[in-house]
């Protein structure tokens, strides 16, 4: 096994074009437990410590440009305003210490269902991109939806690494969920991101360890986009009723497609997926009313 | 390969590393300090916890080769040699938080740095802080007692010396 | 002793701890500093200069016929030192703690997932890693015999041990059964007297003990032949005389020392890599250590059995208890390990702390292909507490009765007889106990509209800001045993040493006891000071060149071992006294050590103990013998059984997300009867850790176990409490001497394990008028999703 120890972005996609089944590790904290348990034997181990960009991030032009290894307890201290949702997932993180070392390219990169990120950036909009790049042919985006395509698989190239985020600062309201058998350190037994576009009258959904991959419920989306519009709720904030929250929830359930595992049951899990989307849905709407009628 | 780092302000040197190694594992069997301890080696006890480069971190999910040329201080590295036991170290003794211990090297790091950063926490602050390092003697009581001790000492310490 | 260097052998030496504290005070640990400075060595610390790393190649079948085992590829690998089958034990190639029924190393079959067949010592564990994987099975895989069902009709299903295999074992699948009949035993006829009958079924999942220090340990051979051992255990002699014969070795060779042990919960009542490593090391001439990942643990040890249950109550309109019937099936497992003795627990404690003129009991333990079950924390008491107890709070339904006041109607206390016939002849205050957790103050309600989300089921996932929660309380008494039961002599050696160093007298205690994190050896001191008026004190390491202590598991040790040490501390202070008449002629017989001096109680101080000792050492050994006990008759399951009793009694306050199923206890609140607190720092400690472990029981613990499989090897899946899940847990102690133990002691460790789980699920209950018949209590069960 190699560890190699690229100290800039390109000698670290020159590795990877080098070593392309070399394994990518930042915080570690999917990696070394594959290591350390024996599930993984790598060729090599592709260190990204020492590249700094990685743990940067900036706002251009309403956009969070978020390095792939900005540690979690990072985005929770110094981001919750731009990307709330983000920020509520990542408190849900592990740990702590997990928290001062994982990051969103870590999940992404693992592509897990269950990672924590994921229903927090399909929920914040489709102009969500992952920025990867590789040796031979440079940069390029692959939007949210595209990014996920199996189980623990992702649309990157072997010779490709992830370098930042790209993620709309937040212009509503956004939550997340997420159901653990304990009050604490848990992986996903099912999750849920939502956030309220109001700029260009969308939501955004994502639904995390209930199906092969994290997903949006679309038809959940286009339900309520067609409700707030049709009835003048973005401009009004008024209540949204039972009826329609109730609705969204059913739509969110239908969206997932789980399995029993020794997480939770498929049952279970379509039950608290409804239950979070109405409960999200509230908390963001009662916020959004408010800015409305604070606004007015 | 070789790793060099600091380790509690010492420069350490490690060869015929694996590169599959963790930080955990060079601490415990190539540096001679085993106070960091390997109950779960999957980040869920936090009883490995150490500082690096000033932030707590699972030393269990730190690759050995990534630790080269950074600092790392360890539970060993706590108490001063002139002023002897650190506050936090001294208050899980006093108040009956050290059970059969295992778990007590990861707290006292991960205690040590919630009182740099929050001096006075709150109870579900200290919950909060600590909900990555599973004990399973004490019940947590004990545990709680000893930080709001360790808390209350060091804001009486730093009142007196003003 | 080896002669060379283990690295990090501080607590391998003397502990020298100094303190005016005698017992009833709270002395500092004397490995507390050591403990919090990261010197303390754990068995995964020790490290040997030359030493191997010892890995086992395990089975992933439950049950399989192991038809070749190829290592000729694992053998070459460089730097693998060893490869052994069962074909290389030199000795016996079984062993057990009661039943020797298990192989070290599986011969022609696996009986359960995770059973080791092979073991390599290499120069690195990730050799040793890559040579298992080289070795070569060939499996004729066959169905797992897993179910009651299964295992009750084995010419159907199959033997798990064929009846042939051992010799003790003739009854099939059954590992060992104890039934019950009192007064009137259940007829028809007695059914008849009860206004009110309740009835239900039951369900206790598999528990882990989750121990964190991983199983570990160093085997370091010996130029006469022998093998050092420092291990992580509970019961270093039984350690020795179950691995000496497999090693072909007399016991005397075989010389284990206790290492600093992570928490043991029963756990380490069984051997785990002891024999491996040991072998290793026989086979190389190298220190081999082993040291259990923890996907390994879980296949490495015993855990909790689980057990499905039956009982029936019928009472009085009034609410007085006619009759009690019960059948406790417990899964052992592939081999028998302590399930025989938890089988007694569940028959003679299964009926709870109550009064019942008549009473019926069965109990059995089974053999299965599913992980080995057996010592874990109030075993046998625990799962039969879930089950009395949730029938008392269905009866107060029934009856339209509060259901602590139903429970203290029929609460036993002193005088009273078990159903096995036994009286209770100490305190048993199960009515106060009851009485002083529901006097308790309450946390503050439920205020939702001032919530912070991390005091909220979900907490930090953010999952409710208020929505769904409801409260609700729930209570809970149970008994348990303290000791070893049924006739078993399970003996303490303790050997105290007094002389002068350094101008001070100074007490040494030596005894096997395994310091496990309960705080014995505090204890000791306290009472080398007690009874020595000393202050300074040595623990000396525990190993096996004193006689054994026994186990530290059912509450004993306290009891025990504290009271061998009392008593070898007595008898020297004696010897100092007859050594004073001696030298001095005293006629006094009001004599005593106190404060560094012989203090005459008419007289005052006579001399100090310092003069008085000179140059002499006194150094005694003495034994304690808690007093006899006998079986249970098979039948009828009446007999002393059981050397002391101890109560804990729970009031459990959670809320509940009733719509998502998660749970947060706010509070748990534990009122017990320790006859004398020794160290109330340590009481305290260990009623709350019990606590907590009964809480994980509640509503988060459990193996998980598909077609003999085991599916949440980790601290992933299998989850055990965090510091936010455990509420404060305010403890209530009463000291009731019992006249039959040391000081009236009565052990405390396990009470409050058996006896807080229903608390919890009855609270959970009320807050959701769901049934809960099984454990842990899952969100499915909550939400009408499983």
């Amino acid at each position: 096994m190699e560890f190699l120890r690229p100290a800039t972005w390109d000698e670290a996609l020159a590795a990877k074009a080098e070593f392309p089944t070399a394994l990518p590790i930042s915080g570690g904290t999917d990696v070394m437990v594959e290591m350390n348990f024996d599930v993984h034997r790598p060729s090599a181990i592709l260190d990204l410590n020492r590249i700094t960009e990685l743990r940067q991030w900036e706002i251009t032009d309403g956009v969070v440009r978020l390095g792939a290894s900005v540690p979690y307890a990072r985005i929770i201290n110094e981001l919750s305003e731009p990307l709330p949702g983000l920020a509520l997932a990542a408190h849900t993180v592990g740990s702590p210490q997990i928290r001062n070392r994982g990051g969103v390219g870590g999940n992404l990169g693992g592509a897990s269902p269950a990672g924590d990120a994921h229903p927090a950036l399909l929920a914040a909009g489709r102009d969500v991109f992952v920025e990867v790049a590789s040796a031979a042919r440079g940069t390029r985006m692959i939007a949210i939806d595209d990014f996920y395509v199996g189980v623990k698989r992702n649309s990157m190239e072997k010779d490709e690494l992830i370098l930042r985020v790209h993620i709309p600062v937040a212009d509503g309201p956004q939550q997340f969920s997420k159901i653990g058998t304990r009050n604490a350190m848990v992986i996903a037994v099912c999750a849920f991101g939502f956030a309220l576009h109001p700029k260009n009258g969308t939501v955004g959904t994502g639904i995390g360890s209930a199906a092969p991959t994290p997903r949006r419920a679309v038809a959940a989306e286009e339900f309520l986009q067609g409700v707030l519009a049709e009835r003048g709720l973005w401009e009004s904030g008024d209540l949204l009723g039972a009826e329609v929250i109730q609705q969204f929830g059913e739509l969110v359930k239908a969206a997932a497609s789980p399995i029993d595992d020794v997480r939770g049951t498929a049952d279970y899990r379509r039950h608290s997926l409804a239950v979070m989307a109405r409960r999200t849905l509230t908390w963001t709407w009662n916020d959004y009313s408010k800015q409305i009628r604070s606004a007015a | 390969m070789r790793v060099t780092f600091t380790a509690n302000g010492k420069p350490v040197e490690a060869d015929d590393v694996w590169e599959g190694e963790s930080l955990l594992y060079v601490l415990r069997e190539r540096v001679g300090l085993p106070g960091s301890k390997n109950a779960c080696e999957q980040g869920e006890c936090g009883s490995c916890t150490v500082y690096l480069d000033g932030v707590p971190v699972c030393s269990c999910l730190v690759a050995a080769g990534q630790v080269q040329d950074r600092e790392v201080r360890t539970v060993e590295g706590l108490a001063n040699e002139e002023t002897g036991l650190d506050p936090v170290q001294q208050a899980f003794i006093d108040a009956g938080a050290v059970q059969c211990g295992f778990c007590t090297p990861g707290l006292l790091v991960q205690t040590h740095d919630l009182l740099e950063r929050e001096p006075q926490p709150s109870d579900t602050d200290i919950r909060e802080a600590l909900s990555g390092n599973l004990c399973r003697c004490t019940g947590y009581e004990k545990i709680m007692d000893a930080v709001r001790l360790a808390s209350a000492r060091k804001c009486q310490k730093v009142g007196t010396s003003e | 002793m080896s002669t060379r260097t283990i690295q990090g052998q501080k607590n391998l030496q003397d502990i020298r701890t100094g303190s005016p504290d005698g017992i009833g005070g709270s002395p500092l640990r004397p490995d507390g500093t050591l403990k919090v400075k990261g010197e303390f060595a754990y068995s995964s610390d020790l490290w040997h200069e030359d030493m191997l790393w010892g890995m086992a190649l395990r089975s992933p079948h439950p049950r399989a016929n192991i038809l070749s085992v190829d290592i000729s590829e694992a053998v070459k690998t460089p730097g693998v030192y060893a490869v052994l089958t069962h074909d290389d034990i030199p000795g016996a190639k079984f062993y057990g703690l009661e039943i020797q029924d298990q192989p070290a190393l599986a011969k022609d079959k696996v009986r359960y997932h995770g059973e080791a067949i092979a073991i390599v010592a290499a120069d690195h564990p990730e050799t040793a890693r890559r040579a298992v994987k080289k070795i070569k099975v060939e499996y004729e895989v066959l169905t797992p015999i897993v179910t009651e069902e299964q295992c009750l009709n084995p010419e159907v299903y199959g033997y798990v041990h064929e009846p042939h295999e051992f010799k003790s074992h003739g009854h099939g699948n059954i590992c060992h059964s104890q039934k019950l009949v009192s007064g009137l035993g259940v007829t028809d006829e007695v059914r008849a007297m009860a206004d009110v009958i309740v009835k239900g079924e039951y369900e206790v999942g598999m528990q882990d003990q989750a121990f964190l220090g991983p199983e570990s340990g160093l085997a370091v051979p010996s130029e006469d032949g022998g093998m050092d051992l420092y291990v992580a255990t509970q019961w270093l002699h039984v350690d020795r005389q179950q691995i000496a014969p497999v090693l072909g070795i007399p016991e005397e060779k075989l010389r284990l020392t206790l290492a600093g042990v992570g928490g043991a919960f029963g756990g380490r009542e069984d051997l785990s890599m002891q024999i491996h490593a040991c072998l290793l090391a026989q086979r190389t001439g190298k220190p081999v250590k082993i040291v259990y990942a923890r996907d390994e643990s879980f296949f490495g040890h015993v855990h909790r059995h689980p057990a499905k249950m039956y009982y029936e109550h019928g009472a009085t309109r009034d609410g007085k208890l006619v009759y009690a019937d019960a059948r406790i099936v417990l899964d052992g497992g592939a081999y028998a390990s302590a399930s025989p003795a938890v089988v007694g627990n569940a028959a003679s404690l299964g009926h709870g702390p109550y009064v019942i003129p008549n009473v019926r009991m069965d109990a059995i333990a089974l053999y299965s292909n599913n992980p080995s079950c057996g010592a874990m924390r109030g075993f046998g008491a625990v799962q039969a507490c879930f089950g009395y107890e949730t029938q008392m709070d269905k009866l107060a339904v029934a009856l339209d009765m509060d259901p602590v006041e139903l429970r203290q109607l029929n609460a036993m206390s002193e005088g009273d007889y078990m159903p096995t016939g036994q009286m209770i002849d100490s305190p048993a205050p199960v009515a106060e106990l009851l009485q002083r957790v529901k006097d308790m103050p309450l946390p503050p309600p439920l205020d939702l509209t001032n919530l912070d989300v991390r005091t909220l089921p979900g907490a930090l996932s953010n999952t409710t800001h208020g929505e769904g929660v409801v409260r609700g309380i729930g209570y809970s008494v149970g008994i348990k045993n303290v000791g070893f039961s049924e006739g078993f002599d399970d003996y303490s050696t303790a050997r105290v040493r007094l002389e002068v160093i350094g101008g001070e007298p100074v007490a040494m205690v030596h005894t096997a006891m395994a310091e496990v994190g309960q705080g014995g050896i505090t204890v000791h001191a306290q009472i080398a000071r007690t009874e020595l008026g000393v202050e300074q004190v040595t623990i000396h390491p525990a190993n096996t060149e004193v006689g054994s202590a026994g186990s530290t598991s059912a509450s004993r040790q306290t009891y025990m071992t504290g009271g061998a040490v009392k008593y070898a501390a007595e008898a020297v202070a004696q010897a100092l006294i007859e050594k004073g008449r001696k030298r001095y002629g005293w006629t006094h017989n009001d004599l005593s050590l106190i404060g560094g001096k012989v203090v005459s109680e008419s007289a005052g101080a006579l001399v100090s103990m310092v003069d008085l000792l000179g140059d002499d050492a006194i150094d005694l050994t003495r034994e304690h013998h808690h007093r006899p006990t006998v079986p249970f008759d098979k039948e009828t399951g009446q007999g002393f059984g059981h050397v002391q009793y101890t109560f804990c009694a729970n009031r459990a306050v959670v809320d509940v997300d009733v719509e998502l199923g998660l749970v947060k206890v706010v509070e748990l609140t534990a009122a017990q009867d320790v006859g004398k607190a020794l160290n109330p720092l340590s009481v305290v400690g260990q009623i709350q850790g019990g606590c907590t472990q009964a809480l994980g029981l509640a509503v988060m613990e459990e193996i998980i176990v598909k077609d003999g499989k085991v599916r949440n090897a980790s601290f992933t899946d299998y989850l055990i409490p965090t510091i936010l899940d455990v509420p404060p847990i305010p403890v209530d102690i009463l000291e009731l001497p019992d006249p039959n133990a040391p000081y009236g002691l009565r052990g405390v460790g396990e009470a409050p394990t058996v006896s807080a789980t229903p608390s919890i699920v009855a609270a959970i209950r009320q807050a959701t008028g769901i049934a809960l018949n099984r454990i842990p209590v899952r969100p499915e069960h909550l939400t009408g999703t499983l």
